[in-house]
């Protein structure tokens, strides 16, 4: 298939960091018999937002979910090639793949509450993990979170009712509050703002402004101006290929290869 | 009144939908449209079955119960303390003095029950979580068809081996303890009862825990929650309701289950919660009460029929607010 | 406070709540697989020994003066067969003096040898005149005991044996007149209350009649409910109480059913009771809802698509149902029935409350003719006393418990080969 025959391929663009947090190397990765990435090498640096943008089905859930090992959970899925995280390979077999989970925080496309309070859906990761002493500690952490994510105000008077009840714009922001709540240093999120109105859009983007100050964010999405918002760099997929990859500013007002070009000016995807 | 009653049904009810259903037959025009006609009236008789099936156990066991409660007031079998319907069978002692308190029976088929439950619901739902969550496909290729021939292996079977290899065993065993084990035990029992319930609530829970989106999964798992913390703190508790539902299910199935009491469990209608003791249950009774000879204006038969209402009346009760919770909570994501 | 160590801090306890969480799902799964295994294996050993009986030797001195002449069928039936191995016993074990001895000694050979006798006679009478070695079987204890189920070391008073007893046979062990065959006759002959002479043949019978009846109501009614309610059915009010009756059909305790057979079937409309033909009503009324429930399934999981390509081409509903959509639902409406039917196959408690408990010793003959079912024979011999009973009740179960798996078995091919994937 025509796959196989240009396998072999170059990104365009420097993909590398000098100051990486996480890198990525050769990593391919098979559904069953189907390849759904292609030989992907990329670094994610400290402090920086990395947008990876691209044509739906191109392989962007499949490239975040490699960072923390989310693909175990999926039995076909098998991933080869070297990703680090501090310079330590997560793929090994040393790696605690629950603590590069906890450092490796996700948010999901889909808004994914689970069926218990507000209050219980932040205070959950930092139970897991002991981060609290005593209830006041926790309180804290609950109410640091939500205002962080832009949502206290919405739910302080309602912290005991369902997540599952809220908005799917205040949903999706409960996934952020709950992943923060543990003070991960990567941040990966899956197209946070595919839900979401204007307002809460900028209220999200506002808050990774914000949170790249203290980590690293990783972002998937499908909107080109939130993209040129919110990334210092940008990454092109197409059809499991790393395309190319550059500074936002660079990507977005000369693209270099056709394909980006094609894509960010709308010809397809 | 139960004669009154079907002679309604008979005589009038039934020429009353023939003669409906010629009419509609001869307005219809072509051959072919009165042979569809005919085949749908077929089919609508078929369904209502199920229908008359339920009328049918309605009338004939509450009026048998009705005629039964003339002899015997409802509340003395209601709260009587007292059963030993063989005696009752001499004319003087008819109705007399609480030989049909049903209390013992009640409470012996709720000991059996609750061991049962003791057994099946940690067993069957641990069994169903790692079945589900952790085997490899492999284990699951021969651990799920096991458990169903648990399930499909006929009461009869369990009975006898109640009877005969578990009760020897646990009185053998138990005595060296100095524990003092009837050769019936409610433990032998309701311990194989539990053993046989448990495919049925492993079942029925997989279906629940599978029905939790792997969406709440990953938002778990994603935090740093190990898999056995994701099952315990998101899925349990997203499937209780689901599994509350099928654990409602299996103690009606439990409380309705005959033969493995009927060969394992005494007659002796006793007062105990000691699981060493023998008990008897609400089954044992209809079964002992009906075989052998039967008269059917003598209090002891009619008793069959008292126990049997009840029996239907608890166990419709619960199988309703089972399926209406087990469908509540399968709508909930569907 | 560092997240990161207390993080690392708190792992190890976490993973080790991991494993012992895993290692309990496994030991409750093992539970239960261990639990069949030990029911299989106890069944299994107790009832391979029902498959050999013991028989005995004995020489019939056939002297025509035992016979009323002039000798014809009328006469051999007539004639004490009894006495004759009696007095073969006595002549076999001439010390044997006391009334109380001889007693014990005649109870070496089953009750039913002098039939056997009788019969091998009837069929060759050129034998009468002659001394003849005829193989008949032993007493039940004489089987347990040459089966080393009756412990010979125990004491006396403890054993349903006595050392008399033991020590006459082990003099016909010595002779060779003591063998062990396979035991036809379990699977050829009906109940009986001496355990040597019982079989399940009767119960397979009643069994077999039984399930036919529940088969023949069951299937066409429950499948043209099913087509009903999937097919035709409004959603109103009606419908759903249909439903709803089905659904809570499906989980009345199985007991009930037999109360419903006993007041309407038995009591009201005057049917017989202890035969194929009320059983199989009562089934069939307990396996409906399933039926229709698995039908509904099956039908429902034909695609739209094959609907409407009949209506298309001008076929009325009721064309489209029988000729396209019943004909594709059809095996995954037969596999859902005959697990129903495997599972009535299975059934007891409704069928002691409508009397298929009695102690029958012909084979029945048809639906009309009383009998029990292997199931109820199974309880019977369950409750039964003799020692010699408990390998028989094990050996019925391994008889139901094959033919069950087999029609799952073979209900599971039949799935796997027609199984269409749209
Ligand atoms: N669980 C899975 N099993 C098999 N194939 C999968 C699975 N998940 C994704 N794929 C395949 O992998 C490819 C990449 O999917 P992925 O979800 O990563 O795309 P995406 O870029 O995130 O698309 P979108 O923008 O629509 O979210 C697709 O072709 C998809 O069909
Ligand atoms: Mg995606």
């Amino acid at each position: 298939m025509s796959f196989k025959e240009n396998q072999e391929y170059q990104t365009v663009g420097n993909a590398f960091s000098d100051d990486p947090m996480i890198t990525c190397r050769n990593v391919d990765v098979f559904y069953a018999d189907k390849q759904a990435i292609f030989d992907v090498s990329l670094d994610i640096a400290k402090n920086e937002v990395l947008a990876m943008i691209g044509p739906s089905g191109c392989g962007k859930s499949t490239f975040l979910r490699c960072l923390n090992r989310m693909n175990d959970t999926i039995d076909i899925c098998r991933v080869s090639g070297e990703i680090t995280l501090h310079n330590e390979n997560i793929h090994s077999r040393e790696t605690d793949v629950v603590y590069l989970r906890a450092r490796v925080g996700m948010v999901f496309q889909k808004p994914n509450p689970f069926p218990k309070s507000v209050y219980e859906n932040v205070a959950y990761g930092p139970r897991l993990h002991g981060l609290a002493e005593t209830k006041s500690d926790l309180n804290e952490i609950v109410e640091s979170s939500l205002r962080r994510a832009g949502l206290w105000k919405e739910v302080k008077d309602r912290l005991e009712q369902a997540g599952t009840g809220l908005s799917g714009g205040q949903q999706q922001r409960l996934c952020i509050a709950r992943a923060i709540a543990i003070q991960p240093e990567v941040i990966l999120m899956d197209e946070p703002c595919s839900a979401l109105d204007p307002i809460a859009t900028s209220v999200i983007e506002e808050l990774i402004d914000e949170l790249k100050q203290q980590y690293s964010i990783c972002i998937v999405t499908h909107s080109m101006q939130q993209a040129a918002r919110v990334s210092q760099r940008t990454a092109y997929f197409h059809l499991g290929k790393l395309i190319e990859i550059g500074l936002t500013d660079d990507i977005f007002t000369h693209p270099v290869h056709e394909l980006t070009e094609g894509y960010i000016t709308g010809r397809f995807g | 009144m139960n004669t009154l009653f079907s002679l309604f049904l008979f005589f009038i009810g039934l020429p009353v939908v023939l003669m409906v259903a010629l009419h509609w037959f001869r307005r219809q025009r072509s051959m072919r449209n009165r042979i569809e006609f005919g085949f749908k009236c077929f089919l609508i008789l078929c369904a209502c079955i199920a229908i008359f099936t339920t009328i049918g156990i309605v009338l004939s066991v509450l009026f048998e119960a009705i005629r039964f409660f003339q002899i015997v007031p409802l509340t003395d079998f209601l709260f009587g303390l007292e059963w030993s319907p063989q005696t009752a069978i001499r004319a003087d002692q008819v109705g007399s003095s609480g030989a049909f308190g049903a209390v013992p029976l009640f409470t012996g088929t709720f000991l059996i029950t609750l061991i049962a439950m003791v057994i099946a619901v940690p067993l069957g739902l641990l069994s169903a979580i790692y079945l589900s969550e952790y085997a490899s496909s492999k284990v699951r290729a021969i651990g799920k068809p096991v458990l169903e021939i648990l399930a499909g292996i006929p009461t009869v079977v369990y009975g006898f081996f109640a009877a005969l290899t578990v009760a020897p065993l646990i009185r053998n065993h138990a005595s060296g303890f100095g524990f003092d084990v009837a050769s019936e035990s409610a433990l032998a029992a309701g311990l194989v009862m539990g053993i046989m319930i448990l495919p049925f609530i492993s079942s029925l829970s997989d279906d629940v825990i599978n029905a939790v989106p792997q969406a709440l999964r990953d938002g778990s798992l994603g935090l740093g929650a190990t898999h056995s913390e994701t099952i315990k703190r998101v899925v349990l508790p997203a499937a209780f309701p689901g599994i509350v539902g099928s654990i409602l299910l299996a103690i009606s199935r439990a409380i309705g289950e005959t033969m493995i009491v009927v060969m394992a469990a005494g007659l002796a209608a006793n007062l105990t919660a000691n699981p060493f003791h023998s008990v008897t249950t609400v089954t044992v009774q209809i079964v002992t009460l009906l075989v052998g000879d039967q008269e059917f204006d003598s209090p002891k038969t009619l008793a069959a029929f008292a126990l049997g209402i009840t029996l239907f009346v608890i166990t419709l009760v619960l199988n309703v607010i089972a399926l209406k919770v087990v469908k509540k909570y399968k709508e909930q994501y569907d | 406070m560092n997240v990161e160590s207390t993080i690392k801090r708190t792992i190890a306890g976490r993973y080790r709540k991991e494993r012992r969480f895993q290692q309990m799902g496994m030991i409750s799964m093992v539970i239960g697989m261990m639990f069949l295994l030990w029911l299989l294996v106890t069944i299994v050993q107790d009832a391979t020994s029902a498959l050999r009986q013991t028989l005995v030797a004995v020489d019939i001195s056939l002297d025509e003066d035992n016979f009323d002449q002039p000798i014809n069928k009328a006469s051999i039936k007539s004639a004490s067969f009894g006495k004759m191995i009696k007095k073969s016993l006595r002549k076999d074990f001439p010390d044997v003096k006391k009334r109380k001895d001889k007693k014990q000694l005649y109870k070496i050979v089953s009750n039913g040898a002098e039939y056997a006798i009788r019969d091998s006679i009837i069929e060759s009478p050129e034998l009468i005149g002659t001394t003849h070695r005829f193989w008949v079987f032993a007493d039940d204890e004489i089987d347990m005991l040459m089966k080393g189920l009756i412990d010979r070391n125990i004491e006396e008073g403890n054993r349903r044996v006595s050392d008399k007893t033991i020590s006459w046979v082990d003099e016909l062990v010595a002779e060779g007149r003591v063998e062990t065959r396979f035991n036809w006759t379990f699977f050829t002959s009906g109940d009986s209350r001496d355990p040597e002479l019982s079989g399940i043949w009767g119960a397979m019978k009643g069994s077999i009649f039984t399930i036919l009846i529940t088969m023949l109501l069951a299937l066409p009614i429950g499948v043209a409910a099913a087509v009903y309610l999937q097919e035709f059915a409004p959603k109103n009010r009606f419908t759903d109480l249909i439903e709803v009756n089905i659904n809570n059909l499906a989980a009345v305790p199985s007991i009930i059913f037999g109360l419903l057979g006993l007041a309407i079937l038995i009591n009201y409309f005057g049917l017989p009771r202890s035969v194929p033909m009320v059983g199989g009503m009562v089934l069939a009324l307990m396996t409906l809802p399933t039926v229709i429930i698995s039908s509904r399934t099956a039908l429902a999981a034909v695609p739209p698509s094959i609907r409407e390509a009949a209506l298309g081409v001008g076929a009325s509903r009721v064309q489209m149902i029988l000729h396209h959509v019943l004909p594709l639902a059809a095996p995954g409406i037969l596999t859902g029935s005959i697990i129903s039917l495997a599972r009535a196959l299975g059934e007891t408690a409704p069928l002691l409350v409508i009397g298929m408990v009695a102690f029958i010793v012909d084979i029945p003959t048809g639906p009309d003719s009383p009998s029990t079912v292997l199931p109820v024979q199974i309880y019977l011999w369950a409750d039964s006393p003799e020692r010699a009973f408990v390998e028989r009740t094990s050996a019925a179960i391994l008889v139901l418990l094959i033919v069950l798996v087999s029609i799952n078995g073979l209900t599971a091919m039949l799935r796997n080969k027609v199984e269409r994937r749209w």
